[in-house]
C-alpha cells in the first residue's frame, strides 16, 4: 500500500464541473484501480463515477460539499439579520447592490427579515445539520467501520443524494422571487404559512418551500432505510453490535428517528398543501383576513404544530446524536483511552431516542393545549436530562487520565461536550412547563437551541471533518489554521450566545424586526450589538476553514493510512480507498473499538481487526478464553 | 460598482491569505517543525484550556452580575412571584452543574495533555459511579419536575369565581380588547360579522352583546384575579405580558384563556421605578406577519375604586355605533318577514357559527 501514499492521486481541474454537489469532488479512485477486486467498474465515464456515482464515499463528499455551500449561505442570512439587530437604526444602503427591493430607503424590509429568519433556520436545520452532518458521515463511515463495501443499495444512496440536490435548487431558487422566500418562520405555523393575504411569502416562496421539503424527506428515507438495512445487514464477520464503533450507534439510531418522523412531517406538509391550494380547511377556521372572512371551518392549527412537532423534535436528535457518535469516537482516540462506559453510552442513546418521540408537546406549553398534557410532557421532557448527563459524565471520564493529543478534531470534541453542557442545562428551565410560561418564544429559547444543537452539532461536524479528512481526501488538514479556526469559534460562539441568555430571561421575543418600540426590551441596545459583532466575526472566521479545507484536498501534507493511530476497520483501509473499499478480503473483527492503551500491550492501540491470539500478554482473562 | 469592490476586497484578502499560509508551511519545512507528530503546539492548546476556563469564567460571571438588574424586569403578578422563585432556585442547580462539569473538562483537558512516556490508564467502565451518576440527576430531576407541575397546575387551573373578564382578541397588528359590560357577561362574536366598523364582529341580535365595550388600553384592577379571554381572527399571535408572566397564544377557531393577579399598580410600579412614563406592556410574542414585532398593547393596573369608576364611565360598542346596531335590527326584521312568523327579533338571530361561551 505504501506505494500507494507516494503516486500522485489528485488531479486538479480533471473533474465535472458539474452541479454545487460535485464541482469540487475530487477523484477518490485514482491509482488504485489495480488493487481493488470489483473489476466492472473500471472504464466509467467520469459522469457515472464523480457525478451520479453510487459509491458511498463519493455520496458522502457530495452531501458534505453541498452542506458547506448551505452553511455558508445560512451563515452570511444570519449576518444579515445580526446587522438589522445591532444597528436597528443604521442604514442599509450599501446592501442595496446584494438585497435589490428588499432595502427600501436604507432600512431592511421587515417582511424580508422574517424571510431571512426563516431560511436560516430552515437551511441550518435541514440542509446542512441533517443532510450535510448525517449525510456525509453516515454515508462515509457506516460501510467503512461495518466492513462493507459499499452501503446495502448503491443506487438508492445515489438517489438520496440528487433528492437532496433537487430539493436544494428548489429552496435555493426560492430566495429569487418576486414576493421572496417562506417567511412564516423554519416551523411555518399556519396559518401565517397557508394565506399569501397575511405575509408575501407565504404565496411561491412557500410553495417552493414545501415542494423541496416533500423532495428533502424523500431524500431523508432513501437515505436512512439504506443506513439502518447496511448496519443491520452488512457487518463484515465477528461485528456484532456490541462491537461496532459509537458513531454507528448513533448513525443507526438517527435513521431509525428520521424514518420514523420524518413521515409525519410529509403528511403535515401534504395537509398544508391542501389547506393552500384546494381549499380544505385542516389547519384552517374562522379567519377574517384582508377584508375578507374565508369559508374554512372547524380546522385547528394547534393540529398543525403537533404534527410538525413530531418531527421537529426527533429532528434535533438527528442533528445531535451523530455528532454524539462522533466526539466519543474522536475523544477515545485521542485521549488514547477506550470510551467510558461503552454499554452506557449505548443504553443513553437508546434512551434518548425512545424519549425523543414522546416530548414534542413542550413546543407547545402556551399554545391553548390542555394543561394535563403539559404536565405529561413536561415529566417526559426533564426525564431526558438523565441520559444526556450520563453521556457528558462519560466524556469527562474518558479525559481522566488520558494521554491527551489536541488534534484540532480533538479541540472541536471538546468544544463539542462544553456547549453541549452549556445549552442543555437551560433545556432544565425551558422543558419546566411552569418557567415556560415566561420563556416561551424568548431569546432564551434562542440561546439555547443554538448551544446545544447548533453549535454542537457544528463543532461535531468539524471534529468529523478534521478527523476523517485523510480517509477523505488521502492528505491532511493543516493543523495550525485548525487551531486558530477552533478558538476563534469556540470563543465567538460563547461571545455570542452567553448574552444571549440575559437578553431572554428579561422577556425579549425571538422574531422581532426592532425592540425599539417597547420600553422593556430597548434597554439591551449595547448588548445587541455586541453580540452581533461577535457573530459576524466568528462566521467570518469559519473562512479559514473553508480555505484550510480546499487547499488541503489539493496541497495538504500527503496522509498514512492510519494517521490518529485508531483502532476502527476504516483506518485498516489503503490511504485513498478505491470502490470496494478493501483491496482483498474484508478484515475480520474480534474485540470491541476502544482498545486503547490496553496494559500489557506494546503499542497504544489494537484495531479491532487483531485477534486475541496475537495480543496475549494484554489479554483480559476472558479475552484470553477466546484467544485459546 | 459597491457589490464589485467588496467581492474584489474579499478576493484580495483571500489571496493574500494564501500566501501567508504557504510562507508559513515553508518556513516550517526548514526548520523542521513540520513534520513532528507532537510537538509545542499540544502543550499550547493544553494552556489554553485552562486560560479559556479562567478567562471565560471570569468574563461570564462579570457580565452576568453586570446584567443582571436588566434581565430582571419588575413582576407585578402573584403567581409571577412564585415562579421567579422557581426559576433562579432552577438555575442555582443547573449553575452548580455547569461550573462542576465545565471546569472538570477544562481541567482534565490541561492536566492529562499529552506527556511523552505516559501512558492512558485503561478505565473501561465502573458500574458503581455510574449508578451514581444516573441516580443523582435522576432525583433532582424528580424535584424540580415535582415543583413545577405543582405550579403549572394551579396557574393553568379554573380561574376564581370573582375574576374580573376581558377579552383580548389579535389581528395583523394590533390587540382589540373589549369588556362584557354591566351585565358580566361577554356577548357572541361571529368572525363572519367583521367589517371596518364591527372590528370584533359583534353579533348584536345577542342581548349580552349590547352592552359589551371596547377599549385601546387594557385596565385591570390591582389584588384581584383577572381573567383574559383571548382570540384571533386571522394568523396565530401571543398575548405575552413579560411583567406578570403571562403567555398564552391567540389562535383563530380556538378561543384560549389565562389567568393571573396584578400586585402593583401602574403607578405604584412608576414610583418605585422612578421612570413616570413606565408602562405594563402586552406584546405579540408569535411571529404574525410583517409588523410582528411592532404589535402591541398598554395594560393599565389601577387600584380596585378606579377601575370600578373607570368601567362605570365606559360606553357601550352598541350605544357608540347605533348604525350597526340598526342595521342588525333591519336584517332581525327582514328575516322575520321571510320566516312569517311573528316572533320577537332576538330569538330568529342566525344560529352563530363561532364558538361561544
Amino acid at each position: 500500500m505504501s506505494d500507494m501514499a507516494a503516486k500522485p492521486n489528485l488531479s486538479p481541474g480533471v473533474q465535472t464541473q458539474g452541479g454545487i454537489g460535485s464541482a469540487a469532488v475530487p477523484a477518490t479512485e485514482h491509482g488504485d484501480h489495480l488493487h481493488h477486486d470489483d473489476h466492472e467498474h473500471h472504464d466509467q465515464h467520469w459522469l457515472w463515477k464523480y457525478v451520479f456515482s453510487q459509491d458511498h464515499k463519493v455520496i458522502a463528499k457530495q452531501f458534505l460539499i453541498t452542506g458547506m455551500f448551505w452553511a455558508i449561505l445560512g451563515g452570511t442570512l444570519s449576518s444579515l439579520f445580526r446587522l438589522q439587530l445591532g444597528w436597528p437604526e443604521g442604514s442599509m444602503e450599501w446592501l442595496t447592490p446584494f438585497l435589490g427591493k428588499w432595502i427600501q430607503a436604507g432600512k431592511l424590509n421587515p417582511e424580508f427579515y422574517l424571510a431571512l429568519v426563516t431560511m436560516h433556520g430552515t437551511i441550518m436545520v435541514f440542509f446542512v445539520l441533517t443532510a450535510g452532518l448525517s449525510g456525509t458521515f453516515s454515508n462515509f463511515l457506516i460501510p467503512l467501520q461495518v466492513g462493507a463495501r459499499d452501503m446495502a443499495s448503491g443506487f438508492m444512496n445515489m438517489l438520496s443524494y440528487w433528492f437532496f440536490f433537487l430539493s436544494s435548487v428548489i429552496m435555493f431558487s426560492s430566495l429569487f422571487i418576486e414576493t421572496g422566500p417562506a417567511a412564516a418562520g423554519w416551523t411555518i405555523y399556519p396559518p401565517l404559512s397557508a394565506l399569501p393575504q397575511s405575509i408575501p411569502g407565504s404565496g411561491a416562496g412557500m410553495t417552493l418551500w414545501l415542494v423541496s421539503m416533500v423532495f428533502f424527506i424523500v431524500s431523508q428515507l432513501l437515505g436512512g432505510v439504506n443506513y439502518v438495512t447496511t448496519v443491520i445487514n452488512l457487518r463484515t464477520r465477528g461485528m456484532s453490535m456490541s462491537k461496532l464503533p459509537l458513531t454507528i450507534w448513533a448513525f443507526f439510531l438517527t435513521a431509525i428517528l428520521g424514518i420514523l418522523s420524518f413521515p409525519v412531517l410529509f403528511s403535515a406538509a401534504l395537509l398544508l398543501v391542501f389547506d393552500r391550494s384546494f381549499g380544505t380547511s385542516f389547519f384552517l377556521s374562522d379567519i377574517y383576513i384582508a377584508g375578507q372572512a374565508l369559508s374554512n371551518q372547524g380546522g385547528s392549527p394547534v393540529l398543525f404544530q403537533h404534527l410538525f412537532w413530531f418531527l421537529g423534535h426527533p429532528e434535533v436528535y438527528i442533528v445531535i446524536m451523530p455528532a454524539m457518535g462522533m466526539v466519543s469516537e474522536i475523544l477515545a482516540t485521542n485521549a488514547r483511552k477506550p470510551i467510558f462506559g461503552y454499554r452506557a453510552m449505548i443504553g443513553s442513546l437508546i434512551g434518548i431516542s425512545l424519549l425523543s418521540f414522546v416530548v414534542w408537546a413542550h413546543h407547545m406549553f402556551v399554545t391553548g393545549m390542555n394543561p394535563f398534557l403539559g404536565s405529561v410532557f413536561m415529566f417526559l421532557t426533564l426525564i431526558i436530562a438523565v441520559p444526556s448527563g450520563v453521556k457528558v459524565f462519560n466524556w469527562l471520564a474518558t479525559l481522566w487520565r488520558g494521554n491527551i493529543r489536541f488534534t484540532a478534531a480533538m479541540l472541536f470534541g471538546i468544544g463539542f461536550v462544553s456547549l453541549f453542557i452549556s445549552g442543555g442545562l437551560t433545556g432544565i428551565i425551558l422543558g419546566n412547563a411552569t418557567l415556560d410560561i415566561q420563556m416561551h418564544n424568548t431569546y432564551f429559547v434562542v440561546a439555547h437551541f443554538h448551544l446545544v444543537m447548533g453549535s454542537s452539532a457544528f463543532f461535531g461536524l468539524f471534529a468529523g471533518v478534521y478527523h476523517w479528512f485523510p480517509k477523505m481526501f488521502g492528505r491532511m488538514m493543516d493543523e495550525k489554521l485548525g487551531y486558530i479556526h477552533f478558538w476563534l469559534t469556540f470563543i465567538g460562539v460563547y461571545l455570542v450566545f452567553m448574552p444571549m441568555h440575559y437578553v431572554g430571561i428579561a422577556g425579549f421575543p425571538r422574531r422581532y424586526y426592532a425592540w425599539t418600540g417597547f420600553d422593556a426590551f430597548s434597554q439591551f441596545a449595547d448588548m445587541n450589538r455586541f453580540i452581533s459583532i461577535a457573530a459576524i466575526v466568528a462566521f467570518l472566521g469559519q473562512f479559514i476553514f473553508i480555505f484550510n479545507f480546499f487547499y488541503s484536498i489539493f496541497r495538504g501534507r500527503r496522509a498514512t493510512e492510519n494517521p490518529w493511530n485508531s483502532t476502527t476497520l476504516e483506518w485498516t483501509t489503503p490511504v485513498l480507498p478505491g470502490h470496494g473499499n478493501w483491496p482483498g478480503e474484508i478484515p475480520t473483527v474480534y474485540r470491541w473499538p476502544y482498545d486503547y492503551s490496553k496494559p500489557g500491550s506494546e503499542v497504544d492501540f489494537i484495531p479491532q481487526n487483531v485477534p486475541y491470539s496475537q495480543t496475549h500478554s494484554s489479554n483480559l482473562p476472558y479475552e484470553q478464553d477466546m484467544a485459546d | 460598482m459597491t457589490a464589485l469592490t467588496i467581492l474584489l476586497v474579499l478576493v484580495l484578502l483571500l489571496v493574500v491569505f494564501g500566501l501567508l499560509f504557504r510562507l508559513q508551511i515553508l518556513t516550517s519545512i526548514f526548520s523542521g517543525t513540520f513534520t513532528r507528530d507532537i510537538g509545542m503546539s499540544n502543550s499550547v492548546n493544553a494552556i489554553l484550556m485552562l486560560v479559556f476556563l479562567v478567562f471565560g469564567g471570569a468574563w461570564f460571571a462579570y457580565s452576568f452580575v453586570e446584567n443582571f438588574n436588566k434581565m430582571n424586569p419588575p413582576i407585578a403578578s402573584i403567581h409571577g412571584h412564585q415562579m421567579e422563585r422557581m426559576f433562579w432556585t432552577t438555575m442555582t442547580v443547573i449553575g452548580i452543574a455547569f461550573a462542576i462539569t465545565q471546569t472538570l473538562l477544562f481541567i482534565y483537558a490541561y492536566k492529562y495533555q499529552h506527556k511523552d512516556g505516559r501512558r492512558a490508564y485503561f478505565f473501561a467502565h465502573n458500574n458503581k459511579i455510574e449508578v451514581i451518576w444516573t441516580v443523582i440527576p435522576a432525583v433532582v430531576m424528580a424535584a424540580l419536575i415535582f415543583a413545577g407541575w405543582k405550579a403549572w397546575t394551579r396557574i393553568t387551573g379554573p380561574a376564581p369565581k370573582n375574576s374580573v373578564v376581558v377579552e383580548v382578541m389579535g389581528k395583523q397588528f394590533n390587540w382589540l380588547v373589549r369588556y362584557p359590560g354591566r351585565d358580566m357577561k361577554l356577548g357572541v362574536v361571529n368572525y363572519r360579522m367583521i367589517d371596518a366598523v364591527n372590528e370584533w364582529g359583534f353579533d348584536l341580535s345577542d342581548k349580552s352583546s349590547l352592552d359589551d365595550f371596547t377599549t385601546n388600553e387594557i385596565h385591570v384592577p390591582k389584588g384581584v384575579p383577572v381573567l383574559i379571554k383571548i382570540r384571533s381572527r386571522d394568523v396565530l399571535h401571543a398575548v405575552y405580558m413579560p411583567q406578570f408572566r403571562v403567555q398564552m397564544y391567540a389562535v383563530p377557531g380556538m378561543p384560549t384563556r389565562f389567568w393571573f393577579t396584578p400586585t402593583t399598580t401602574t403607578d405604584e410600579m412608576r414610583a418605585r421605578l422612578g421612570n413616570p412614563k413606565f408602562n405594563y406592556e402586552l406584546a405579540c410574542n408569535q411571529v404574525c406577519g410583517g409588523s410582528h414585532f411592532a404589535m402591541k398593547a398598554t395594560i393599565i393596573v389601577d387600584e380596585p375604586d378606579d377601575y370600578q369608576n373607570w368601567y362605570a364611565t365606559q360606553q357601550s360598542f352598541s350605544q357608540k355605533n347605533p348604525e350597526v346596531l340598526a342595521a342588525f335590527k333591519q336584517k332581525a326584521k327582514t328575516m322575520v318577514s321571510q320566516v312569517a312568523e311573528p316572533t320577537e327579533a332576538e330569538e330568529v338571530a342566525p344560529a352563530p357559527l363561532a364558538a361561544s361561551y
